[in-house]
Order: structure tokens, then C-alpha cells, then sequence
């Protein structure tokens, strides 16, 4: 008895022990995993950042023939198609998840729920297909033309929608982004909006107020925290995005202030190139820079938004 | 207790079943009796070498593992000999030949296509010139109905859409070529661009492989790129007359392809590193290639690797033809033969020891 006594008690001590060790190097993991990859990424990297310096990044030039590479082009393309997702994807997942939340019956909802779940879960090359293949030929056709011919007469607007109607460009790109990350920022919304307690809402109802003040001082001041967690996410995936936008930007080393024109991203440039690029070499090593630029991109957005979010939630 | 022991159970029956499976998969992976090469490289010549080597099986009991990572791929990998045999689509200097100790040779030759998306033109009638398509792609012509592309089209209807010059985004041998035609057309193009596997371009958009540059064409109307002939057949593109050396409009087909490689001097070519752009003859197709394979010299396994293509070059013609490669004239497959008894690969020689 006493024996079966101190097997349970050793076990005690040693399962907990264990279990803790465990969870520390599951921890300590990660944190390793991240710090090498961004090790890595700079070390590989270092060619390019000593043979370009700060030009790397100011720099637009892509000339593999005279072993010029810079990141200009690709992170003006990065940060531009990625914030016309977020502006296009923003008001979209606002509505959607306001209208599952608080319009619709419950029956309705709950399928349409599990639909853009299940939009979520679509790969993106077979979203890249589908834009290159339906998407693309659309705006050329139609919303290119309308788009120029709508502001065409407005100066410097005019500037933002000129050159070829070819249906690729920035423009198709960031729409293809917005129709990624809307189930993201959907379904960070959609709990944010269940989290509004109804006794607020009920009362601002039972004092007289309409749907649209509701939403506006009841519902919108409480899902602020949500909103600004669904687009950081949202912006944090389609900064990284890569195939489905390199069917539809064109993948063309130049920066134009037309939103028509093709250009490209970081992502997708690293992934064109890197196949045709021999281990060692200078082309290799910036791609391997152009990866740390994306990683500190993604990282200042992150910290930008969380630092917003503190600032909302003070303000409150 | 008793709980605690049955989870004991299943740890242990996990670890004996995944154990089991191992020694079940292991030793079949092993047991093989059929030689093995390995080949990593263009992916141009990919649809080539892997018909070839499903054949090949069969025929000479000799298993070919190819996988199309890009000619650079091809060519890093065979330079640290981690595989038996690169391919490449263009070809290697003398001098990193004779580094890395490596025996260079062609396998088959393919035409580069440029195909157009002109509503209302109808197939292979859209004649045009290295000069003019050195100019559309540098953006000095935007419109198909500039005066210069009308004045060598008098008979078609060309209306004022806007140029889309598509290009390869990737690294490719076939922008290599595209581009050398290019240089050697224009002067211009010459000095501001040159030819690489990948270039600056000024102006138009890129795809991601032949696959992607073809269905940009198909997709975008006013379009223009250039494709492997295959991929224009296959995609059904509307390719162009192209005007050679000799001044004649020639459309691209086997026959002016065989041309092109007909009129080459493969017989002094150093190396095989021969250009097949711009070739002399009434019939050549002016934009032509040559796809290589580089082997190490003096090597065991090499032998392996020109038995495969010494079956597929008495053989494979009639496979390479099926899928629009053309095959290589016999006086350039009788002197690979030679160079490989020079470079102590050949296979020859390996039945005899």
C-alpha cells in the first residue's frame, strides 16, 4: 500500500513537471523558430543590403541583366494593392457581419455564416484563377472603361485611372484581396458583435432609438476593438498573399500612379523569381532581403494597430 | 491504474505499428533492380524527358527521375553533382564547362512562337518583323494600327486597340532567346535591354511559365507575347508571320523550324554552343532554339544517363515530333555519340566492361 502510495506521489511530482517542461519548449520554440527566420533571412540577405544600401529600399529599379534589384516597386505594390483589400474589404465585412448579427432571422444567418466560412477557406490560387479567368476580363471590359470614362474628365483623379483598360493591374489585385480577407475580418466582427451586451441595445431601442442610431452609438462605439483586430489580421494576410495576386498584377517592375497599371508585390516577386535564381548570387540575396522588408512591413503594421487599438481603448 | 496502463498500451502499440511500417516500406524502396538516373532543369524540355522516360522503361529497363526546376536549377545542381544529368535551355561557356568538368550536349530543338490576340485577324496572317516587335515591347508603338505595323499589313483591317506586350515574369530560357532575336533585330534594343533570362522591361506585363503568358494572350485582347511553339498549338493562339534573314515572311512550323536547325554549322560549333537565331535559308523560322543536357565527364553514372539518350535519339524522333519538338538532324546526333566516347560516358562502353 505504502508503495503504490510512493509511485502516485513520484507521479504527482513528475507528470506536472513534465507537462510544464513541455509547454516551455513549445514557447520557447516558437520564439527561437522566429528569431533564426529573421536571422536567416537578414544573413542571406547581407549582399544585397552591403552592395544597395539604403537604395534598396528607396531605389526602383529591377535590371537583373545589370545585376540592379531593389525593393521599391514591390513594396509601393505591397502597400498599395494590400490597403485597397482593406478599403475595399473594410465595408464589406462591416455590412455583412452587421446584417448577420442583427438583421437576418437566425435561421438564414447560420447558413450564410457557414458560406463565408467556408469562403475563407478557398486556396488562393483557385481565387487567383478564378480572377484571372473571370475577374480580369470584367474590368477590362466594363469597370476599366467606366472607371475612366467616370473620372477621366477630373484632374488629378484622372491620373489614379489612366493607361490601357488590360483588366491586370494594382486595382484587380487589391479587389481580389478584398474578397480574401472579408470572412477574416467577417467572422472577427461577427463575434465582436455578439459580444455587445443586449440590455444596451434594448434600452437605446426602448427610448426611441432608430436602427441606424443603435448601430452608430451603441453597437459601433462597443465593436470598435473588434474591427481594428479584424483588419489588422486581414491586412496581415493579404500583405503576405502571393499566388492569387500574381495572376491578376501583372508582375511588371514599375511604379505609376494609374491604379490600371501592372506592377508588382513582394510576395509574388519572390516567388517568380526565385526558381531562376542561382544559390550565391546577388539576385538570390535580394530576394532574401526583399523577404526581411516584407517581414518588417507586416511587423510595423502590427505594431501600428496594436498601438491604435491601446489608443481607442483609452479613449473609451 | 488501470487507465494509466492502457494508455501505456497504446503508446507502445503506436510506436511497434509505426515501426512495423517502416520496415515494410523501407526495404521496398531499396529493392529496386532497374538503374536510376536523376535530372533536375529546364522545364522547357520537361514534356520531352519525361515521355522519353516513360518509354524508356519499358524498352531499355532504366528508370529516369526529371524535374523541371528551371534551367539555373539545372545548372547549380549538376555544378555540385547532386544530381546525374541538367538541362538547360541555353548554353554554357567554355569555360565553366571545363571547371566544373562537364560534358555539354543538345537533345532536341524547339521554335519560340509570337502569337497575337487581334479581334477580326484571322490565324497566321499578322506579318511582322524583329525591328517592330523590338519596338512594341521598348513601348515605341502602342496602337496595332501604327502606321509602321499597317505598312507591312496592308491587306488586314487593323483597328486602334492598345498594345499589351506580354512577357515571362520568371526567369526563363525562353526570354533568353526571345531576347537575343531582339538584340540582334534592333540596335536600339541592343544597347537599352539586351538578352537575359530576365530583363527590365519597360512596358507591358508578365506571366508566371509559358502556360501563363499563353492564356494572358488568349484573355487579353490587343495582346502580343511570345510562347514555345507547343504551348501557341496547344492554346490554339493566333501566331505571326515573322520575316527572317533571307527577307521572306515565314509562319512557324516543323518544317521551318527543321529548317533553321538544318542551316546550322553543327559541325564546328564548339561545344554544340550553337545560335540558332536569324538562320540563313529561304524557310527558317528565325526565332530557334537548342535545349542541353550537361553531364559530368569520365563518371559511372553519366554512362547511365547518355544510354537513356542514345535510346531516345534512335527511338524517341516520333515521340518528339507528337509533342512539337524537333529532333536533331543525324549528323549532330553521330558527333554526340563521338563526343561522348571522347568523354569515356558512353554507353557503349559500359556493356563491354
Amino acid at each position: 500500500m505504502s508503495l503504490k502510495q510512493s509511485a502516485y506521489q513520484s507521479e504527482k511530482k513528475i507528470i506536472p513537471y513534465l507537462f510544464s517542461s513541455l509547454m516551455w519548449c513549445g514557447g520557447a520554440l516558437i520564439l527561437l523558430i522566429f528569431l533564426g527566420l529573421i536571422f536567416e533571412l537578414c544573413w542571406q540577405g547581407r549582399q544585397a543590403f552591403s552592395a544597395f544600401g539604403f537604395h534598396f529600399i528607396t531605389s526602383t529599379t529591377w535590371n537583373p541583366g545589370n545585376q540592379e534589384f531593389s525593393a521599391g516597386t514591390a513594396l509601393i505594390g505591397t502597400l498599395v494593392s494590400s490597403f485597397i483589400g482593406v478599403i475595399l474589404a473594410l465595408p464589406l465585412s462591416f455590412g455583412c457581419a452587421y446584417c448577420l448579427n442583427e438583421l437576418l432571422p437566425q435561421r438564414i444567418a447560420r447558413y450564410i455564416t457557414a458560406a463565408t466560412q467556408l469562403l475563407a477557406a478557398i486556396p488562393s490560387i483557385i481565387l487567383g484563377m478564378w480572377g484571372f479567368f473571370i475577374l480580369v476580363p470584367l474590368m477590362a471590359h466594363y469597370v476599366q472603361p467606366f472607371l475612366k470614362h467616370l473620372f477621366g474628365p477630373v484632374p488629378y483623379l484622372d491620373l489614379l485611372f489612366s493607361g490601357g483598360t488590360f483588366g491586370v493591374g494594382i486595382l484587380t489585385a487589391g479587389l481580389i484581396l478584398a474578397i480574401m480577407i472579408t470572412p477574416f475580418i467577417t467572422a472577427i466582427m461577427q463575434e465582436a458583435f455578439a459580444n455587445t451586451p443586449t440590455m444596451l441595445k434594448e434600452s437605446a431601442y426602448s427610448l426611441g432609438a432608430t436602427k441606424w442610431e443603435v448601430m452608430h452609438q451603441v453597437i459601433l462605439p462597443w465593436v470598435q476593438k473588434g474591427v481594428v483586430g479584424g483588419v489588422v489580421l486581414g491586412w496581415g494576410r493579404a500583405l503576405g498573399e502571393t499566388m492569387a495576386v500574381t495572376f491578376v498584377i501583372g508582375n511588371a517592375h514599375h511604379v505609376s500612379w494609374s491604379l490600371f497599371m501592372p506592377t508588382n508585390t513582394i510576395a509574388s516577386l519572390i516567388a517568380l523569381e526565385f526558381s531562376e535564381s542561382a544559390a550565391g548570387s546577388l539576385k538570390m540575396s535580394s530576394l532574401m532581403a526583399l523577404g526581411a522588408v516584407l517581414m518588417v512591413i507586416s511587423f510595423f503594421v502590427l505594431f501600428c494597430s496594436q498601438l491604435l487599438l491601446k489608443q481607442v481603448l483609452k479613449s473609451r | 491504474m488501470s487507465l494509466f496502463h492502457t494508455k501505456h498500451l497504446r503508446m507502445v502499440s503506436v510506436i511497434g505499428l509505426s515501426f512495423a511500417f517502416f520496415a515494410v516500406v523501407l526495404p521496398s524502396a531499396h529493392a529496386q533492380d532497374t538503374a536510376t538516373v536523376t535530372g533536375v532543369g529546364s522545364s522547357f524540355a520537361a514534356p520531352l524527358y519525361q515521355n522519353w522516360a516513360a518509354s524508356a522503361l519499358k524498352d531499355i529497363n532504366l528508370k529516369v527521375n526529371y524535374q523541371p526546376l528551371g534551367s539555373s536549377a539545372g545548372q547549380n545542381q549538376i555544378i555540385a553533382k547532386t544530381v546525374n544529368f541538367g538541362a538547360l535551355d541555353m548554353s554554357t561557356s567554355v569555360e565553366q564547362l571545363s571547371q566544373a568538368n562537364l560534358v555539354q550536349f543538345p537533345t532536341a530543338i524547339g521554335g519560340i512562337a509570337v502569337v497575337v490576340n487581334i479581334p477580326g485577324i484571322k490565324e497566321n496572317k499578322l506579318r511582322l518583323t524583329g525591328d517592330l516587335i523590338a519596338d512594341i515591347y521598348a513601348g515605341k508603338i502602342t496602337k496595332w494600327n501604327d502606321p509602321r505595323i499597317v505598312a507591312m499589313n496592308k491587306d488586314l483591317a487593323l483597328s486602334a486597340i492598345d498594345i499589351a506586350p506580354i512577357y515571362r515574369a520568371d526567369g526563363s530560357g525562353t526570354t533568353q532567346v526571345f531576347t537575343s532575336y531582339l538584340s540582334k533585330e534592333s540596335e536600339g534594343w541592343k544597347k537599352s535591354f539586351g538578352s537575359n533570362t530576365s530583363i527590365a522591361w519597360p512596358t507591358g506585363m508578365g506571366g508566371r511559365g509559358n502556360g501563363s503568358v499563353a492564356s494572358m494572350v488568349k484573355n487579353m485582347e490587343g495582346g502580343i507575347g511570345y510562347v514555345e511553339y507547343a504551348y501557341a498549338l496547344q492554346n490554339h493562339l493566333n501566331t505571326a508571320q515573322l520575316k527572317n534573314l533571307a527577307g521572306e515572311f515565314v509562319s512557324i512550323n516543323e518544317d521551318t523550324i527543321q529548317a533553321a536547325a538544318k542551316a546550322a554549322d553543327w559541325i564546328h560549333a564548339r561545344n554544340y554552343s550553337i545560335d540558332l537565331i536569324d538562320m540563313k535559308g529561304d524557310d527558317s523560322w528565325p526565332i530557334v532554339s537548342t535545349t542541353y543536357v550537361l553531364i559530368p565527364a569520365f563518371n559511372k553514372d553519366s554512362k547511365e544517363v547518355t544510354k537513356f539518350f542514345q535510346w531516345g535519339f534512335s527511338h524517341g524522333d516520333e515521340i518528339a515530333s507528337k509533342l512539337h519538338y524537333v529532333p536533331l538532324p543525324i549528323v549532330v546526333k553521330e558527333k554526340i555519340a563521338k563526343t561522348w566516347e571522347y568523354a569515356g560516358v558512353s554507353s557503349t562502353d559500359a556493356k563491354t566492361k
